[in-house]
């Protein structure tokens, strides 16, 4: 009984200072400083017309690349904690046969899931999008091919390769630009080109082509872990 | 319209998320579970943010349920 108070308390005392927050809270009439900033200046500066990338990318590149590695990590994380030794592995789990259905319309989808998260990566910097909801699409995409094909392992190789590859252009296209521009991540070692060609906003399409890869192959790896433990023994 | 299509589109996330803690059966839970992140996609869609719908979508209510659901599995054939 008197635990049932507390807990009541504790709401009414969290209902308390929430309701003080609530109700003092203005929204705002104008942009903030630095988003009026980044409004105003974003598309001179960066020549990348969506200015959510132009954020994310440049001006907050730095905590991007953080983000890619806090992702790195978790990827990395699951697949050891889901890892399973040779002798512990099934050697014939019964599996439920796929239906027609979803095997051939797998085969003429998955080609396009990929095709639309690779546009989706690739056009970051002109349409919504870029990097991460493209690598998530791509993840998609193997999801399919696992759910058509229980028996489909996502390569080790392939997966190590692509997502090093990505990591370390990422990294290096970030250092050329205390080489050849004003910092770490500045967006101007190639020049910003034409506003609204594929080719432009100097270094954004790259780095998002590489995020993009490098998630698409974090999700595909997490995916194939946990497709791959179902074959442990209990 | 807007209102009417979002209005609709939270009372029926409201109910997909009073399914997926009520309902006995856990798959009929989980499945109830992604249509909730579905709509949420469409609302994030509404609300002008297509990106985050996209990523929603693709994560919430795709690879999540599988994910779910594998776990699912392994957790039946414990019991078994």
């Amino acid at each position: 009984m008197i635990k049932k108070w507390i807990i009541l308390g504790i709401l009414a005392g969290m209902g308390l200072i929430f309701f003080d927050l609530f109700s003092a809270f203005r929204g705002n009439e104008t942009l903030g400083k630095t988003a009026d900033y980044y409004a105003r200046h974003g598309a001179e500066e960066v020549g990348a017309s969506n200015i959510v990338t132009a954020i994310v990318v440049t001006y907050r590149g730095f905590d991007t690349l953080g983000e890619v590695t806090i992702l790195f990590l978790t990827a990395a994380i699951i697949s050891f904690v889901l890892k399973i030794r040779q002798e512990d592995i099934l050697p014939n789990r019964p599996i439920r046969i796929t239906s027609e259905l979803l095997d051939s319309a797998s085969q003429v989808i998955v080609p396009v899931i990929f095709m639309v998260g690779i546009y989706i990566f690739v056009n970051g910097h002109l349409t919504p999008g870029g990097g991460f909801p493209g690598g998530a699409v791509i993840a998609s995409g193997v999801l399919l091919m696992i759910l058509s094909n229980p028996n489909f392992s996502v390569s080790h190789k392939v997966i190590a390769w692509v997502e090093s590859i990505s990591g370390v252009g990422f990294v290096l296209l970030g250092v050329m630009g205390i080489l050849f521009a004003g910092g770490f991540l500045d967006n101007r070692v190639l020049g910003l080109g034409d506003f609204g060609k594929l080719f432009s906003a100097g270094i954004i399409p790259f780095i998002y082509s590489f995020i993009g890869l490098k998630v698409g192959a974090e999700l595909s790896n997490i995916l194939g872990a946990i497709s791959h433990a179902q074959n442990e023994k209990n | 319209m807007f209102v009417v299509i979002a209005i609709f589109i939270g009372v029926a996330s409201l109910i997909g998320g009073y399914i997926a803690i009520h309902h006995e059966d856990l798959s009929v839970a989980i499945i109830a579970s992604g249509l909730v992140s579905l709509f949420a996609s469409i609302i994030f869609l509404l609300l002008a943010a297509p990106d985050v719908a996209m990523t929603e979508a693709a994560i919430g209510s795709g690879l999540t349920t599988l994910i779910f659901f594998y776990v699912l599995n392994k957790i039946r054939q414990r019991n078994d």
